[in-house]
């Protein structure tokens, strides 16, 4: 039967990349995340699973830095952090991929990729060379197949968009990585490519908070599915000990895998 | 048809290349067609000019004063290129021109006299690092409301029309205030104010060595990390057809001499005896100042991080706000430097009328949003070039000197310009959509 796991057991004796422990954020008197705690591993991929406004988003933005916690602690490599811009979350390894990308759609792939941490010659001018030669390098090792390296990136297929979206999270050093919905919007040819990615990363030990809507994904991806109702963790699993049902129950009814009945379940498939 | 030598590259580079063809050709030469294009419709514009005025208009008496009424024109639209690349726009350039031109001929004529005496060679200087600053300053100011108040730019810089043109005239309390200090005045392009025919050759070569010499080190720099290199011919093609038009241009522009009086004053000046030679007058100097703001703008624009940024701004603020990016504080900036090239632009007008009056720069707000625009600026944001604007700015001002030249009404003027704008904006956004950039 299945467990609801407070320590992953592959990982127990690591420390965890990322601990969030008892997270709360309100938005005036509604409690958007409710003293959420999740955990993350290296070479992992935990997937935050719930319907819409179950707050993972708003969990997740506490931890890139783009929204204040009102409480709890957030701990990366044991040590306590305290993330305020998506500067901090940066310099301690955390790169977030936006749903929207967040791709300047005006500028080529070096040039998104370096946006905001640019490469100069000792003029100080921009080393667009560089910043080139370093994309191609990047690009060989996560994405062979992309070519367009100099047009502008509107132009690209959504799979091609996606991908410099992860080159400029990885680029620089990230050890934890945060993905919305990354396939979202594509293609099965271009989910397939943006998959592979993903296994690419974790196989290299970064660590994934992986938001999704798309049960496929977060079986085919994680490790551990996280998930969030009404602001509230309802549990954590790992997936080889539960079936889609069950995490669709839980994501549904709210309920412990071990709670779900086979009512629920038939439930879910009338 | 009287000549069929001109100093646009257009002229020196054949037949137009229009159509499929010459895309494929463009494309490997890694030449951007809307500024192919660009040159096309001026070269069109010129030529029909050039019938219309039977053989006027292609004289290097004519272009030579197209070049100098350009300038003040295209100084500003290199800014503003800035502004509309980050989804703003300012309008209060025209009436900004006349609240410091006025500054700065009031510091000449009256407050900086009765201080340092009549003739000081530091009046024009310090009139000068004044205006700069007071130009700095109103962008600067127009920017932080626009950039943390919130305040849409439209509507700041669309009160600032108002007011600043209305400071203007309470400074001057409605009068000319002439006339400039003689230094001063060379800034402005009239009589003496050239930099004469050797330096204009000497500036040609410069800019023909620049020329190649970019090539070159752009070539050496894709061979160092093994990238694919355009195909030699192009870069040969490139340079030959870029060296070729400027000194083309530095030849033509040469051929306009200075008039009787003047010659036979510099010939005598320099101890000798004056028996009707030919003196060319050079580059007017405002066209000289609207060289070096192009290249330091083109600089600023494509080679630094604050120019990266505005582009970033311009594509998504959100984007470039996640990227770590002060957008707030780049947007500022990008209103400064518009101040301070209008600030350069109010100098180059106000020393060209040898006067400052409060309805110096009307509508030149207008004009110089147009150059950006026809230039292929896209007010929706994140697009556009300085080189571009700057070409923009020569084809409307082409157009304005043209009518005038022809003896076209005023009011017909106005007409012909606005249609030119619409229909420049038209052809860019289909050219868009068909090539979805």
């Amino acid at each position: 039967m299945t467990a609801v796991t407070d320590a992953p057991v592959p990982t127990e004796q690591r420390t965890p990349l990322v601990q969030m422990n008892d997270i709360r954020v309100s938005f005036g008197g509604v409690h958007a995340v409710d003293g959420v705690s999740i955990d993350l591993f290296p070479g992992e991929v935990v997937a935050l699973v719930g319907g819409n406004g179950a707050g993972k988003t708003t969990l997740i933005k506490t931890l890139s830095g783009a929204h204040k916690a009102d409480g709890g602690q957030i701990v990366i490599n044991g040590q306590p952090v305290t993330i305020n811009s998506p500067r901090d979350a940066r310099l301690l390894g955390v790169e977030t991929i936006y749903q929207t990308l967040a791709l300047a759609d005006n500028l080529d792939a070096p040039a998104n990729i370096f946006l905001g941490r640019e490469l100069r010659t000792r003029w100080r001018t921009l080393d667009d060379t560089a910043m080139q030669d370093a994309t191609y390098k990047l690009m060989a090792r996560l994405n062979p197949r992309f070519k367009n390296f100099k047009a502008p990136v509107m132009s690209l297929s959504g799979g091609q968009r996606q991908s410099v979206a992860i080159a400029r999270a990885v680029h620089f050093d990230a050890r934890i990585l945060i993905m919305d919905e990354p396939t979202a919007a594509l293609g099965p040819a271009e989910t397939e490519e943006v998959r592979q990615l993903i296994r690419q990363l974790r196989s290299e030990g970064l660590g994934i908070f992986l938001i999704s809507h798309d049960i496929h994904d977060v079986f085919d991806l994680a490790d551990r599915i996280s998930v969030m109702m009404t602001g509230k963790l309802v549990g954590t699993v790992n997936k080889d000990d539960v079936t889609q049902d069950q995490v669709l129950a839980m994501i549904i009814a709210g309920k412990h895998p071990e709670e779900v009945t086979q009512a629920d379940i038939e439930d879910l498939h009338r | 048809m009287a000549t069929t030598t001109s100093p646009s590259p257009v002229a020196t580079s054949g037949p137009q290349p229009q159509g499929g063809s010459s895309g494929g050709i463009l494309r490997r030469m890694e030449v951007d067609p809307r500024l192919f294009g660009m040159l096309a419709a001026l070269a069109i514009i010129w030529a029909v000019f050039e019938i219309w005025s039977d053989g006027i208009f292609i004289s290097p008496r004519n272009l030579w004063n197209l070049s100098l009424q350009t300038s003040a024109i295209g100084i500003m639209a290199t800014g503003m290129v800035l502004v509309i690349v980050t989804r703003n726009i300012d309008l209060s350039v025209g009436s900004m021109v006349a609240v410091i031109g006025v500054t700065m001929a009031l510091l000449q004529v009256r407050w900086l006299p009765d201080w340092l005496g009549l003739g000081n060679p530091w009046i024009w200087v310090i009139s000068l690092a004044a205006g700069i600053l007071l130009g700095a300053a109103i962008g600067g100011f127009q920017g932080v409301i626009i950039a943390y108040v919130g305040v849409p730019a439209f509507i700041v810089t669309l009160g600032g029309l108002l007011v600043w043109r209305g400071v203007a005239w309470a400074l001057s309390k409605g009068q000319t205030i002439a006339p400039m200090d003689s230094t001063f005045k060379l800034l402005g392009g009239g009589g003496n104010a050239t930099i004469g025919g050797t330096a204009t050759w000497v500036l040609a070569g410069l800019a023909s060595v620049g020329l190649i010499a970019a090539l070159v080190l752009g070539r050496r720099r894709r061979v160092k990390y093994g990238f694919a290199l355009r195909p030699i011919w192009a870069d040969i093609v490139i340079g030959a057809v870029g060296t070729a038009a400027v000194l083309l241009a530095a030849w033509y522009l040469n051929q306009y001499y200075m008039p009787e009086a003047l010659a036979r004053r510099f010939v005598e000046q320099s101890g000798g005896e004056y028996t009707g030679q030919q003196i060319p007058l050079g580059l007017a100097n405002p066209v000289v100042i609207f060289i070096v703001v192009g290249l330091v703008m083109t600089f600023v624009a494509t080679r630094t991080r604050f120019g990266r940024y505005v582009f970033a701004i311009g594509g998504n603020p959100e984007a470039a706000e996640l990227g770590g990016i002060k957008t707030r504080w780049t947007i500022v900036k990008v209103f400064i430097v518009m101040g301070i090239l209008t600030a350069i632009s109010a100098a180059v007008l106000t020393a060209r009328l040898d006067a400052a009056t409060s309805g110096l720069g009307t509508l030149a707000e207008l004009y110089v949003i147009a150059a950006a625009v026809i230039g292929g600026t896209s007010l929706a944001g994140g697009i556009g070039t300085v080189p571009g604007a700057m070409l923009g700015a020569l084809v409307a001002q082409s157009l304005q000197s043209g009518m005038v030249l022809i003896g076209v009404e005023a009011p017909i003027q106005d007409i012909v310009v606005g249609i030119v704008l619409v229909v420049a904006v038209a052809l860019d956004s289909l050219y868009r959509r068909r090539v979805a950039v």
